[in-house]
């Protein structure tokens, strides 16, 4: 009877300290402090409920909770992680380059292959007698973002390559504060012609055809390194690397592979500052003499 | 060509309870129309002024950013995304906001209304309109409607800290009212339709029963022009409404027609009747003369000539010939020699068994009713022959099987003899000419058997009254005594 009880007794004493580390890691999970991710309209970032599955994946596979911050512009995105209200933030290519002191690049996501992607220049599908950015010349123009490489940088540095003065080149300009919009205003002839990220255009065309048919893409830019996953430069290493796993290893999971095909990219990697040499030359000529 | 005015009251009833209904929907539907319009009006125009205003504060903010897309988003919001179909029946069609220099800042239809252009420049007929907000700023919205103009305008000036940023123009189709306009004419008609689809059968049956009295009524009137109709033919609505009365006053006009009728026949064929009575007693007497002498004449022969041979044969021929002439003229000119006695019961019963070889011949029903009991002061010779021909004619007239009727009887001191028979009736036109001599020549006699009766009743002062119809025929004797003779 005794070897009975005493197999019973440790029997429990093993549960007894399962039951306490679950319980010790329960504790733990909701004193630390969250994960906190600001997102920018680089991607369809206006699906509440893909935002929701996609934080709850982030949180099972970093053990921590994580939020999503979202703002109507780049600027004030940049200006959180400035403050270190942002821990991470998906942004573009263009903020990154000017602040690549103060960020560190985390992961850039993998677009047809590749950690690229284009700028397009869009006009209305009704009109077939734009051939490029040269006959707009006097029109009406959208922009997404101030802060935006394939929305407005590129652009700006195109018509500088032309000789032309970005101030006075258009007859009017306003930004729409995403790529959506610039496609929304473009498509409903709002504007006459504008600068969308090329990714973007290609999901919508997926997911919102009609919107799509209404426009037409008049030229497309070079590629341009995505826009990154950026990390505060103070992050700890910790973090840091717990975030540039779980994101580079997205596309081994199916629930991460369901999410990326929602977001319509094939995975992240762990990219290379000289990606975005690109765009850093584009503002050296633009900021330069 | 059928005129409305010509039309049976038949269908003039029915068509004019149907004008009626429709003038009562057209009215009603109008009236209701022209309230619904100002209703809708008024709704159209405090959604439009309550709706400018939220829609003018709410843009003071991006047009102080110069921020055109989020101007675009909030003209939109009343819109479905994307498609340019109003929220409401009451939504406006057009929404633009106007900078200070009244250019189009943004509107909701940008591919008609681009940025920066003037009004006037999309439209040459928004040049009265850009005149009125050009002169006419106002701290509140207002609704203008300009003549000639589709559509209602709502003008809202975007102001800040008093300083005009620009002006919303709000644009109403008109035509915003009519799906309602549409929706109660349509559920006018139905329901006029469903009035309709009840009152007409009724109106159609009320119709009927008004004209049918009047076109029986005009029906009747219409024969009497040409003939004077039966009473019986005019089938006439009873009542003491007005064509109740006319109807009456038809029936008895007509009956007062009928005797008339009666009597002119009656005195036209007395008339005649005399004139013959003259004629045949004036022949007669002049034919009496000389035949009287010559009847003497040969009577005096055969009693002195002693006429021998073919002498006597024609004396003989002569005096029979002579003696027919006289019996002929005889009938025609009755004579009331005879003062016989008066009439008793008998003599009458002599007749009925006078008369029972012929009927038996004929294998006739004789049904005789003899009631008289008492005699009575008229000269029996004369009733006698009086009935005698009438059984006579009456036996002749029955066909084989038949039946004869005969009543006696007195009444208010007069002698009726009644005699019927089931035989050929007498036609109209035999009627006319019913009693004159050698009227009938038929192969029973010379004609003169009802000549006789007539001139033997009138001379008893009696009355014949004659009735014929298929099947029946009936001689009707009145022959009075005592104080009338």
């Amino acid at each position: 009877m005794f070897p009975a009880l005493r197999h019973l007794s440790r029997r429990v004493v093993l549960c007894l300290l399962l039951f306490a580390g679950t319980a010790a890691m329960a504790s733990q999970q909701p004193s630390e402090t969250p994960l906190r991710i600001g997102l920018t309209p680089v991607f369809l970032d206006d699906q509440a409920a893909f935002l929701n599955r996609w934080r709850d994946y982030l949180q099972d596979a970093l053990g921590r909770p994580v939020s999503f911050v979202q703002r109507s512009s780049y600027r004030e995105i940049i200006d959180l992680l400035h403050d270190e209200k942002l821990d991470v933030a998906w942004l573009c290519g263009y903020p990154y380059v000017r602040e690549r002191s103060r960020m560190q690049l985390l992961a850039v996501p993998k677009y047809r292959g590749k950690p690229l992607y284009r700028s397009y220049l869009i006009v209305p599908a009704s009109d077939t007698r734009t051939r490029s950015l040269a006959d707009l010349k006097g029109g009406i123009f959208a922009y997404s973002d101030p802060n935006s490489n394939s929305g407005y940088l590129y652009t700006q540095y195109s018509l500088r390559r032309m000789g032309q003065d970005a101030d006075t080149y258009f007859r009017r300009s306003f930004f729409t504060w995403s790529h959506r919009k610039v496609v929304e205003a473009v498509a409903n002839r709002l504007a006459q012609g504008g600068a969308v990220d090329g990714y973007v255009w290609d999901t919508l065309a997926r997911l919102h055809p009609g919107l799509v048919a209404k426009t037409r893409i008049v030229e497309e830019s070079q590629t341009f390194g995505f826009p990154p996953f950026v990390a505060r430069a103070s992050l700890d290493r910790m973090s840091f690397d717990a975030m540039q796993r779980v994101l580079t290893e997205m596309d081994r999971t199916p629930a991460g592979a369901a999410l990326l095909d929602t977001l319509n990219l094939d995975g992240f990697v762990v990219g290379e500052p000289a990606l975005f040499d690109d765009i850093e030359r584009m503002v050296r000529a633009m900021t330069g003499p | 060509m059928l005129h409305l005015k010509d039309l049976s009251f038949r269908y003039k009833i029915p068509l004019r309870a149907t004008l009626l209904v429709l003038a009562t929907a057209l009215i009603i539907t109008g009236a209701i129309l022209a309230r619904e319009y100002d209703q809708l009006r008024r709704d159209l125009f405090q959604n439009a002024e309550s709706m400018g205003r939220v829609l003018a504060k709410t843009l003071v903010t991006p047009i102080l950013h110069d921020d055109v897309w989020r101007a675009y988003e909030i003209i939109n919001t009343p819109f479905h995304s994307g498609a340019a179909q109003p929220l409401s029946a009451f939504g406006a069609e057009l929404v633009l906001v106007l900078d200070p220099e009244r250019r189009i800042y943004v509107s909701t239809r940008p591919a008609d209304y681009p940025m920066l252009d003037s009004l006037p420049q999309v439209d040459p007929d928004y040049g009265p309109l850009d005149a009125l907000i050009h002169s006419n700023v106002k701290e509140a919205p207002q609704t203008v409607e300009l003549p000639g103009s589709a559509y209602f305008h709502l003008i809202a000036p975007i102001a800040h800290d008093g300083v005009l940023l620009g002006t919303l123009l709000m644009e109403y189709p008109k035509s915003v009212f009519m799906p309602r306009f549409l929706s109660i004419v349509y559920r006018a008609g139905f329901v006029t339709l469903l009035v309709l689809a009840v009152l007409l059968p009724v109106s159609w049956y009320w119709g009927r029963r008004m004209a049918d009295p009047l076109v029986q009524l005009a029906d009747c009137m219409s024969m009497v022009g040409t003939r004077l109709p039966e009473l019986e033919e005019c089938r006439l609505y009873e009542s003491k409404d007005e064509v109740g009365r006319a109807g009456t006053q038809l029936k008895r006009m007509i009956s007062e027609l009928h005797e008339k009728q009666a009597l002119e026949r009656g005195m036209l064929a007395n008339e005649r009747l005399a004139a013959i009575g003259r004629i045949t007693a004036g022949i007669a007497h002049e034919i009496n003369n000389p035949l009287g002498g010559m009847l003497n004449a040969i009577s005096t022969l055969r009693r002195h000539g002693q006429p021998d041979g073919i002498a006597g044969r024609t004396v003989s021929l002569l005096e029979r010939g002579l003696m027919q002439i006289k019996e002929t003229v005889a009938a025609l000119l009755v004579e009331a020699r005879v003062e016989g006695h008066a009439l008793t019961s008998q003599d009458l019963e002599d007749i009925h068994t006078l008369i029972m070889a012929n009927v038996h011949r004929k294998h006739l029903r004789l049904m005789w009713d003899n009631r008289m009991s008492d005699s009575v002061p008229l000269p029996s010779t004369q009733v006698r022959q009086v009935l005698l021909n009438l059984l006579l004619n009456a036996v002749n007239a029955a066909a084989d099987g038949g039946v004869v009727q005969v009543m006696l009887y007195i009444e208010d001191d007069a002698l009726y003899l009644d005699v019927e028979n089931d035989g050929a009736h007498i036609g109209p036109e035999r009627m006319a000419h019913l009693f004159e001599p050698f009227a009938d020549p038929s192969e029973q006699g010379h004609g003169l058997g009802l000549w006789v009766t007539y001139q033997l009743v009138q001379q008893m002062h009696g009355r014949i009254e004659v009735e014929s119809q298929p099947g029946r025929t009936r001689f009707n004797i009145t022959l009075p005594y005592g104080a009338a003779t």
